[in-house]
């Protein structure tokens, strides 16, 4: 011992010789094994280096001893993962849509199914909690374009609006000012007639009269008698409180005038059948269904 | 000799003595009295309780599991006597961790170390595995002597050392085996156990849980305690003056002399105490410890010093508890010639009845009033309000609703919210009108998509409160939940 240690007159122990503001510091020795396992996590945590993938380089970094990578991991538990769920999408895939409705294991599945695959695919346009959009259907109401039953809209994302694809469901509105078939006071006095049709109020000095003939020689063909609408071309209801590009008056104009063709783009080829009909139930089961 | 050191000059050279200190055995002596009668007590309950509860059966009707106390980990359900915890429900076992810490503040306040000294599984088994040693190898000096003896080894010192291990290494495993019964169904499981037919997982927890007990209550012993246990740090912090701790009582021992030469400095008129120097206190500590220098970190308050000290006192007609329970006030007190004080009831030990009190009352208030049914409803929040074709408008809810039953049920659901609402559950089983009826599986959750529609005339201005209720048709048991209806 050097001459810095001393005895402490209280505990008869020996002191380290630190001393701060008079207080010091007595010697306690850890205990052996205390030590001896101190140095074993050491030892323990380099061949934990050398097995492991530890040490960074520039551009990958050490493999380790047996290959292990926690990527190759979630590779394997994806693989697994992949075949449980294998047996539940095929059985998804082998039942009818209205089935799956019935079945509560399959209804949670498909929905499950569909909310991420709708997550990936259709949120850009429709939203992630499918409210949709100005021009984008909110596809959690009850106005449907194209039909709202499960057989409908499974065609409708199977093959799209005016997709291009061959059993696209084609109809656009035209552009009746652009194309020069309605004057535009005619297309004002028409815009008129048709808020009058869901209980809008309309501008003053308008004639319900010369509305109601424009409308029955130019939109009747396509949004039938009354404005109800037609499913067959797409043509929404005129006469509901849901409006897909807005119902004030001057987006009614530029409605008119320009004419609207939003595109739904087909999914069939893209999406495995099953992936589509979970996709099908999930958007039907948001609650406008049919 | 007393040299100062300036922090600043210090360097790695100036440190002195060994990096660190080999064990020093402890060999506790056996000793007989009122502490060590209730530390046996208290063993034989608390390792009656460990080793047998797994076997206690409780009836919950079919195809639930009849043990009294299960941790059913595949089905995350809890069973305690005629409690089924779900995990959703791990708010009691929050509540049970806050009662445990503030109960043992509150023994901490009243009477030290007594978790340590009595109940404390290092300490129990510590003194089990002793007892077993002492039964096999004799008492602290035939032990001490044993050890020492440089011999060579005698057949019978060989047999000796070799049924100790083996009866050690029992006890280890059965208390390794007591644990794993605890996870799965006793009976069953130790008739797989014997056939080896039981999961690889339960053998290895027996294996570590054999070797832990081995370990700690073998040869770590008292150094759990000392070396490896954070309580005796914090109970430091916790304790206070009125505490109750195993203390010598240094008034009424010093000057410590043996029994001639203090009758003789007495009849001199000398001041000379009660103790005798005759170590028994020491002898019988089984953390190894001389509890005339003070308190000390390591002493776990057993009381046996206590005990080894009256033994004395009454062999030399002296007054009894010259080591005993005592508080730091008192030894002052003493000093001072005034009558010692206890307190047990005072602010602290009140504030901590109370908190544990207060925690009780809850959790049994809300396990009196908890249901076998519940509904958990979340808003959608995206989109928050739907506007229909018709101009009503419908709000979305995600429903979680819960069968803790052991049978199947059918539920119905009603609202009650914005007037002339109607609830529609998507995958309803049936829907009487405007009343969706569900099969929920015994024992299970769904989840549901609720849709609430209120109509266009009683579109909420702002949100209102709605109420959704369950019902199981059968038998009429309900809950029910509330959340929000809002307008676009
Ligand atoms: S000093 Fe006394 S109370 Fe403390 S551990 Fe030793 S025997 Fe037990
Ligand atoms: S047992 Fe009692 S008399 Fe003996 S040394 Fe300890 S305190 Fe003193």
């Amino acid at each position: 011992m050097t001459d810095h240690s001393e005895i402490d007159s209280v505990t008869g122990r020996a002191t380290t010789g630190h001393e701060w503001d008079g207080i010091k510091e007595l010697n306690t020795p850890l205990p052996r094994w205390w030590v001896i396992c101190f140095y074993l996590t050491i030892v323990w945590s380099i061949g934990y280096w050398i097995v492991y993938p530890a040490w960074p380089l520039i551009s990958s970094n050490t493999t380790g001893l047996f290959g292990y990578s926690s990527r190759a991991d979630v590779a394997v538990e994806l693989a697994n993962l992949e075949k449980i769920r294998g047996d539940k999408m095929a059985a998804l895939g082998a039942a009818s849509l209205a089935d799956i409705e019935k079945d509560p294991a399959l209804l949670a599945l498909a929905r499950a199914k569909g909310k991420t695959v709708f997550g990936d695919n259709c949120a850009p346009c429709h939203g992630s909690g499918a409210a949709g959009a100005k021009g984008f259907p909110n596809l959690n109401d009850d106005d449907w374009l194209w039909g709202g039953t499960l057989d409908q809209i499974m065609q409708t994302i199977q093959f799209g609006a005016r997709s291009g694809h061959a059993k696209t469901h084609e109809g656009q509105m035209l552009a009746f000012g652009k194309d020069g078939v309605l004057k535009p006071d005619e297309i004002v006095t028409v815009a008129n007639y048709v808020r009058s049709l869901s209980g809008l109020s309309t501008r003053k000095g308008y004639d319900p009269a010369k509305g109601e003939k424009i409308f029955a020689d130019n939109c009747v063909a396509c949004h039938g008698d009354g404005g109800k609408g037609n499913q067959e071309l797409g043509a929404p209801n005129l006469t509901d409180k849901i409006w897909l590009y807005g119902s004030d008056e001057a987006t009614l104009i530029e409605t008119i005038s320009q004419g609207r063709a939003g595109v739904m783009p087909a999914w069939e080829g893209r999406l495995d059948p099953s992936t589509i009909k979970a996709m099908a139930v999930y958007v039907h089961s948001l609650g406008g269904g049919k | 000799m007393n040299k100062t050191v300036n922090p600043k000059d210090l360097t790695s050279d100036d440190d002195v003595g060994p990096l660190y200190a080999a064990r020093k055995k402890v060999y506790p002596q056996s000793v007989q009295g009122t502490f060590r009668r209730i530390k046996w007590g208290l063993m034989a309950f608390c390792l009656g309780v460990y080793y047998f509860l797994p076997f206690v059966r409780w009836n919950r009707g079919l195809g639930a599991p009849s043990q009294a106390v299960l941790i059913d980990l595949p089905n995350s359900r809890f069973y305690f006597f005629f409690i089924e915890l779900w995990p959703q429900e791990v708010y009691y076992f929050t509540g049970l961790l806050i009662v445990a810490a503030v109960a043992l503040f509150l023994m901490n306040s009243v009477g030290g170390r007594i978790w340590c000294g009595y109940l404390c599984p290092q300490t129990v088994w510590t003194d089990l595995f002793y007892a077993v040693e002492r039964l096999i190898e004799g008492d602290r000096r035939e032990r001490m002597k044993k050890d020492a003896s440089t011999d060579p080894m005698k057949l019978e010192r060989i047999s000796e050392i070799v049924l100790k291990h083996s009866i050690w290494l029992l006890i280890a495993w059965w208390t390794g085996g007591a644990w794993v019964l605890y996870f799965n169904d006793a009976p069953t499981l130790v008739k797989e156990l014997v056939t080896f037919q039981a999961p690889m997982i339960a053998y290895v927890w027996i294996g570590i849980l054999t070797a832990t007990t081995y370990v700690l209550a073998g040869y770590m012993r008292e150094q759990v305690c000392t070396y490896m246990c954070p309580w005796p740090r914090i109970q430091a912090a916790l304790t206070d003056e009125w505490a109750l701790n195993v203390t010598y009582r240094y008034d009424r021992g010093e000057k410590r002399t043996s029994v001639k030469k203090a009758a003789e400095l007495r009849a001199l008129g000398e001041q000379v105490g009660d103790c005798v120097d005759c170590y028994q206190c020491v002898a019988v500590c089984p953390t190894g410890i001389d509890i005339r220098n003070g308190p000390q970190l390591e002493c776990i308050q057993c009381g046996l010093c206590i005990d080894a000290c009256d033994n004395v006192m009454a062999k030399i007609g002296r007054q009894k508890r010259l080591i005993g329970y005592d508080n730091d006030i008192n030894i002052q007190r003493r000093q001072e010639g005034k009558a010692p004080i206890y307190r047990i009831v005072r602010p602290r030990t009140i504030a901590y009845s109370a908190i544990i009190a207060a925690v009780g009352g809850i959790m049994i208030y809300v396990l009196a009033t908890r249901t076998l049914l519940d509904i958990n409803v979340l808003h959608d929040r995206n989109p928050v309000a739907i506007k229909l074709s018709d101009g009503s408008i419908r709000n979305a809810y995600t429903a979680r609703l819960l069968n803790k039953s052991g049978h199947d049920r059918v539920i119905a659901i009603d609202i009650d919210g914005p007037a002339n609402a109607t609830i529609h559950v998507v995958g309803a089983d049936s829907v009487t009108p405007d009343r969706p009826m569900i099969v929920i599986p015994r024992d299970s959750t769904s989840e549901l998509r609720l849709l609430v529609t209120a109509p266009a005339e009683s579109n909420p201005e702002k949100s209102i409160p709605v109420h959704f209720h369950v019902t199981d048709i059968g038998l009429g048991e309900a809950a029910s939940t509330i959340d929000n209806f809002v307008a676009p």
